[in-house]
Formats: C-alpha cells, structure tokens, sequence
C-alpha cells in the first residue's frame, strides 16, 4: 500500500492540492464579484437612464444628476450626513480616547468596566434608535421624568425640532460607538513601549504632557482605523435614523442612504435614486482612496 | 452600501422561490396558486385563512407568499424582482394606479373569462371596475373598499369637556378642539408619519375646495388649483389644526395615537376605516362606546381606498391548465358573499359588491356603504391621494415631501406653499 501512495504522489492528489484553495474561494469571489461589483455597475448605468418603478434602459445622460442636484430633500440630506457624520466621528474619538486612557490607569475592576462601555456595540443600530427614541420623546423619557421630578421647566424636545433632531442621532449614535472606539485604543495604548513612558517620567514629564506628546501621537494608525470604521458607519447609517426618526419631522433628519432607499424602491423612481447611490459611492471613494494610497505607500517605503 | 445587499439579499432569495414553491404541492392538487400579499396583522391573516381554506376546498393548493413591513414596500420589492426575474407569483396585492403601471409593461393576464362569467360588470360600481380594468379588460378582482375621510370620536370625552354633538364644519372642529384642550384632553390624537400628515391634509382638501377641487387637485393635478388662494386656506387651517395635535406624535404609529383615543386621553382621530379595528380589538362598540363620522364638511364625498389582487401571466414553467384554473378561481371566490363578508368585517371596509346584507356590519360600515353609493350619484366618490389611489407613487412621494415638511417648519408660510407644492409635483412628474 505504501508504495502505491508513493508513485501516485505526483498526480490526482497533487493536483487537487494545487486547485482546492481556489474551488473553495471561488463561490465566494463570485458573489463578490456579481453581488457586489456587478450591482455597483448595474446601478451606475440606471443612474443615467430614466428607470422609474422597474429598471428601464431608454438613456437620458445626466438628467437623473440634473434632478438630484435641484432636489430640496436631497440637499437637507446631504448637509444632514456632513453634521452628522462631523460630529458623531469627532465626538466619538475624543470620549473614545478620553475613556481609554482613564482605564489605562491600571485601576480596579478594569475588565468589568471595559465591558459595560463596550457594550452598546453589541446592540444593533435599530435597537439603539429604538431606544433612545423612547428616551428622547418628550411624552415619556428624559423630559417626562425631570419634569415628574419637579422641574416643571425642563423641555428638551429636539427629537421633534426640525433644526436640532440631527444632534439627537449624534446623541444615539456617540452612545453606540464611543466603547468601540475606547477598546480599540485601549489595545493601542497597551502597546505602547512602558520604557518610553518611564523614560518620560524621569525626564520630569506631567501625564497629561506624555499622553499628549508622546503616546498619542505614536497611535496614528489606531486613529486612522478608528477614523475608517466610523466614516463608513456614517455614511452608511440607515437602520438608526430609520428605527428614530423615519427621517422625520418631515425630511429633516433625512440621510442619504435614506433618500436613496424610498426613491428607490418605495416611490418608484429608480433612475433618481440610482444617481443618489452613486453619489454616496463616490463619497466613500473620496475617503477611502486616499487611505488606501497612503497606506499602500508607506508599506512600500518600508 | 446596505442598500446593495438588500437588494443582493432580496433578489436571491427571490430565485429560491420556484424551488421551495412547487415541490410543496401535494400530489393530488389540482392546481397551485401562489399569493403575494402584505395581510399580515391579526385581523388582516385571519381573513386571508378564510381565502385559503376556500380555495382549497375547490381542490387548488395555495402557496402563500405573505412578506411583511413598510407598508407594502418590502412586498413590492419582492414583486420587482420575481416580475424582472421571469418568475411572477400568480397573484399579488397591487392597487389603484400601480396596476395601470404594470399592466403597461404587459405583466398582467386578463380575467375576461372569469368578469364574464360572475357578471362582475353589474356586482360592482363603476368606479370601482374601472379601478381594476387596464386597457378596458379586468387584470385583477378589488376585495374591499376602505373609506378614508372619516373622523373617529370617544363620546365619553366630549361629554366631559361638555361637548355635546360631533362637529360638522372645520369652524365646529376648531372650537371642539378648544374645549378639548381647556379640560385638559389631547384633542387630536395624530402620529406625525407622512402618509398620517398627507391624510390629513387631503381631508382638509375636500373640505374646503369640495369634490370638484379635489379632482383638480389631486387627480389632473391642475396648476391653477394648486397654486390658488384656496390651497392657501388649506394650508393655514393645516397649521391651525396642527395646534390640536398630540405634541409627543412626532413619528407616532396611527394605532398607538388611536390607543389614546380609546382609552380616554385623546378626544378625536382623523383616520381612515381600519382605525375601527382598534376599536374592536379593545372591545368597544360602534355608536355607543366610539361614534364615526364624514370628516367636518366632507358629508357625502367618499374617498376610497381599494385593496385588490392582481394576477400575473404564469411563467412559462407554471403556465398549466390547473395553474390557470387555480388562478382564475382565486379572482371568483374573493368576490363571493362568504369572503367578502368575513374580510370586510376583520379589515373594517366595506364589501365591494353592492348587494350584500349590510346588517351584518357595524353602524359604521352600514353609514360607510351608504354613503358609498350615494356619493356614486352625485360624483363624489374620490380617490385618496395619501393611499395612492389618485396618483404615481413619485408624485404622491412630491406631495408627501412638501405637506410634511410644512407642517414641521414653524415659520413655514401658507400663501407660499402651494407653489412649492406645484413645484415638487412638477419636478416629480
């Protein structure tokens, strides 16, 4: 028997070898490729036809873009995501990196700790809109409560004011990632080289001093992963508005990835929402682009 | 992105749906019929059974494809995609405009056949077959008709804000909204979703600029009519009668505010017919514990809002002769007293058919077939623009979009609005 196996080395079993990896990888390549980059394709070319409630192909150049671009609704959202997205990746860096150097203190209990700020990302965005909908709504959460309290005064009813209900997403969403944000820099931080530190504290440097001048800095690509994953959570941020506002009161809480859904496929006008998906891919490449070439850059300098 | 995968996700689930479909048919099936539709609430799914168990008697196995959520929208979605596909289901709730759109793209079969043989043409009013007719030939069998302009009161709380009749005309409403108020109810109990705001607003339509307005307005869709002083009176009554609204309804589903009307905190609801089946869920009775009545100066208009099954050509795989009398037997029995009955009774509307027992049903739905088939008469029966009765669904999105967004802007001008209205419909056309 052995020495059958041994003359038949070369061939069946060799070839099998050499062609499973890509067998088993090939279902998956496909749909990737079909489901993703063929559907990116497909709806790049309804963006520019006049596909209403089924797609059609009678070609109209950029009148869909044309539209778009004299579409109220779509410019509320737009600058909705710039705020949105602003502010909830600038807030949740700082409360992020802020959490993750108090619990760099080696202090007690570290691990349970960790684990309640961690948390809310193991929720799904739409149990979070949903909950902080309730919290929000003056009727029954936070304002109701104070005022039951006795602080009769206390209205705080931006869930319901078109100009402010873009925070009260910033609010959720902040609430959902900012654990994330703190995990991933506290593996950073734990990282760190103590001998700098040390090094630091001989020299006669303040903690804050060596947070700020010395371990920070060091941290750059934790920030631009943090940054990365927060972008495309912004921008692809459907299902928390959806569960909190519908992208009410009226549209002003509208995103884009909102807008394209219900002209899409609720208001049967494909063509219009087709263009919307594409400008919102052209956002995303806008960030990501530069990252990849950077990084790519730096790799090949090393 | 997520949108992508959705649409991934949908379209192949959708491809699965040939295989899992017909090899659940039993062998002694005459023919399979398979039913996309959105009845899935407690009401709404027991009368479908009853659908379905009359179905199967007739020997035909029903395959039910029920999809849930948005209204319909996620049901549609499924729809596109099996139509684009080559892989229709047999039937499919569809209504009102949409099914001129996909009998245009040539989906839809003909129930010549079945219309002919059950005298359809005589079983229903005029404007309901015309509803279901593209190019003059029947492409699907309407089920019920709600009615939408109707204004829903808790009797008790009017009695104790010492209101003592319901109001007939906007200045009536106003003033009960007043008292409502002084005694420390929520006078109108009112979710702020833009469907709930736009069926305000077309009730409003109707009671100030009368059916004929309405028909301009939302049917030829008539500048004049849009951009006219009358549609600024519209608009500012809508602000005035945003005052009376729930101030925590922001986003509110209409069957918690309806919860609050049921249990005494709220003293009125503008809604349409299924707002009844809140009531009956929480054990109330029609005319004493709850009273309807036309919205304030809409007495003897109707706006209509017609659920119907569409039936598509058969695939060439499924195109069998029993498939086909399966089909067409769906389209015979859903018009027949015994469905109609039960369905109309659990959805709150009114049957299609004129000429049913009406003592069966509540005193609203014997006031709703009345009013029906008086409005016949005098050409008040309307299409609801809010339930997508009276336009494409873009325009209908337009108009969504401008109402809502008046009514959220606290500086927003009623003189202005109309134009802005015009304006949207214009772009969405």
């Amino acid at each position: 028997m052995s020495s059958v196996a041994v003359f038949s080395k070369a061939s069946p079993f060799d070839a099998l070898q050499r062609w499973l990896p890509k067998l088993v990888l090939a279902p998956s390549m496909l749909i990737v490729l079909v489901g993703f980059y063929g559907y990116i394709f497909w709806t790049f070319l309804l963006s520019f036809t006049n596909s209403s409630f089924m797609p059609s192909y009678q070609w109209v150049g950029l009148q869909q873009y044309a539209r778009l671009m004299a579409n109220d609704r779509w410019w509320v959202a737009s600058k909705n995501l710039a705020v949105f997205g602003g502010m909830f990746i600038v807030i949740s860096l700082v409360i992020g990196v802020f959490l993750a150097i108090l619990l760099d203190q080696r202090i007690r209990k570290e691990g349970f700790i960790r684990t309640i700020y961690l948390y809310p990302m193991a929720l799904s965005m739409i149990v979070t809109g949903t909950a902080w909908k309730w919290l929000l709504n003056p009727g029954l959460g936070l304002d109701k409560m104070l005022r039951d309290w006795g602080w009769e005064g206390f209205r705080f009813d931006w869930l319901l004011d078109q100009d402010r209900v873009v925070y009260c997403l910033v609010i959720a969403a902040v609430w959902q990632a900012s654990g994330f944000v703190m995990a991933m820099f506290l593996a950073g931080l734990r990282g760190v080289d103590q001998s700098i530190i040390r090094a630091a504290q001989v020299d006669g440097a303040s903690l804050p001093t060596i947070y700020l001048r010395i371990v920070l800095p060091s941290l750059r690509p934790v920030f631009f992963s943090a940054f990365m994953i927060l972008a495309h959570i912004a921008i692809k941020s459907f299902d928390l508005v959806s569960a909190m506002t519908a992208g009410g009161p009226g549209y002003s809480s509208d995103l884009p990835a909102m807008f394209m859904y219900s002209f899409t496929f609720s208001r049967g006008q494909m063509g219009i929402g087709s263009a919307s998906a594409i400008m919102m891919l052209g956002a995303i490449l806008a960030i990501l682009v530069p990252y990849l070439y950077s990084e790519l850059r730096n790799k090949r300098h090393d | 992105m997520n949108s992508f995968n959705r649409l991934a996700v949908v379209i192949s689930l959708a491809t699965l749906f040939p295989m899992t479909a017909y090899a659940a048919a039993p062998a002694d099936s005459k023919g399979t019929v398979e039913v996309v539709h959105w009845w899935t609430s407690g009401g709404e799914a027991k009368a479908v059974d009853v659908l379905k168990k009359l179905i199967e008697k007739d020997g035909y196995t029903w395959q039910d494809s029920a999809v849930a959520g948005g209204g319909g929208a996620a049901a549609m979605t499924v729809l596109k995609t099996r139509a684009v596909s080559g892989n229709p289901p047999s039937a499919a709730q569809i209504k009102g405009p949409d099914l001129q759109e996909w009998g245009a793209l040539g989906l839809l079969t003909n129930l010549d056949e079945v219309s002919k043989a059950n005298n359809w043409d005589t079983l229903l009013s005029k404007t309901v077959s015309d509803t279901m007719k593209y190019d003059g030939h029947y492409v699907a069998v309407p089920v019920n008709i709600h009615r939408v302009n109707w204004l829903w009161i808790n009797p008790e709380v009017f009695k104790k804000a010492g209101i003592d009749k319901a109001p007939t005309t906007l200045d009536e409403l106003f003033a009960a909204g007043d008292k409502l108020k002084a005694a420390g109810f929520i006078p109108l109990a009112h979710g702020g979703q833009p469907w709930q705001d736009s069926t305000v607003f077309e009730d409003l339509v109707l009671s100030v600029m009368g059916p004929e307005g309405y028909k301009k307005a939302f049917v030829d869709l008539d500048e004049k009519t849009l951009t006219g002083p009358q549609m600024a009176e519209v608009f500012s009554k809508l602000k005035k009668l945003q005052g009376y609204m729930d101030p925590d309804g922001t986003g509110q589903d209409w069957n918690l505010e309806a919860a609050k009307v049921i249990n005494g905190k709220a003293g009125m609801q503008i809604m349409g017919d299924w707002a009844k089946s809140e009531w009956a869920a929480a054990g109330k009775k029609a005319g004493t514990d709850f009273e309807c009545v036309p919205f304030p100066g809409t007495k003897g208009s109707f706006t209509y809002n017609i659920d119907s099954l569409a039936m598509f050509k058969l695939s060439a795989k499924n195109n069998t002769p029993g498939n086909i009398a399966a089909q067409n037997d769906v389209a015979k029995v859903a018009l027949e007293p015994e469905f109609q009955y039960v369905f109309n009774q659990n959805k709150g509307s009114i049957p299609v058919r004129s000429d049913l027992d009406m003592s069966k049903f509540d005193s609203c739905a014997q006031a709703s077939a009345k009013d029906f088939a008086e409005a016949g008469t005098s050409h008040a029966q309307l299409p609801s623009m809010a339930h997508n009765m009276a336009t494409s669904l873009a325009v209908q999105g337009a108009i969504f979009d401008t109402v809502s967004n008046f009514m959220s802007d606290k500086s927003a001008d009623p003189a202005t609005a109309g134009k802005k209205l015009y304006s949207a419909i214009k772009s969405a056309q």
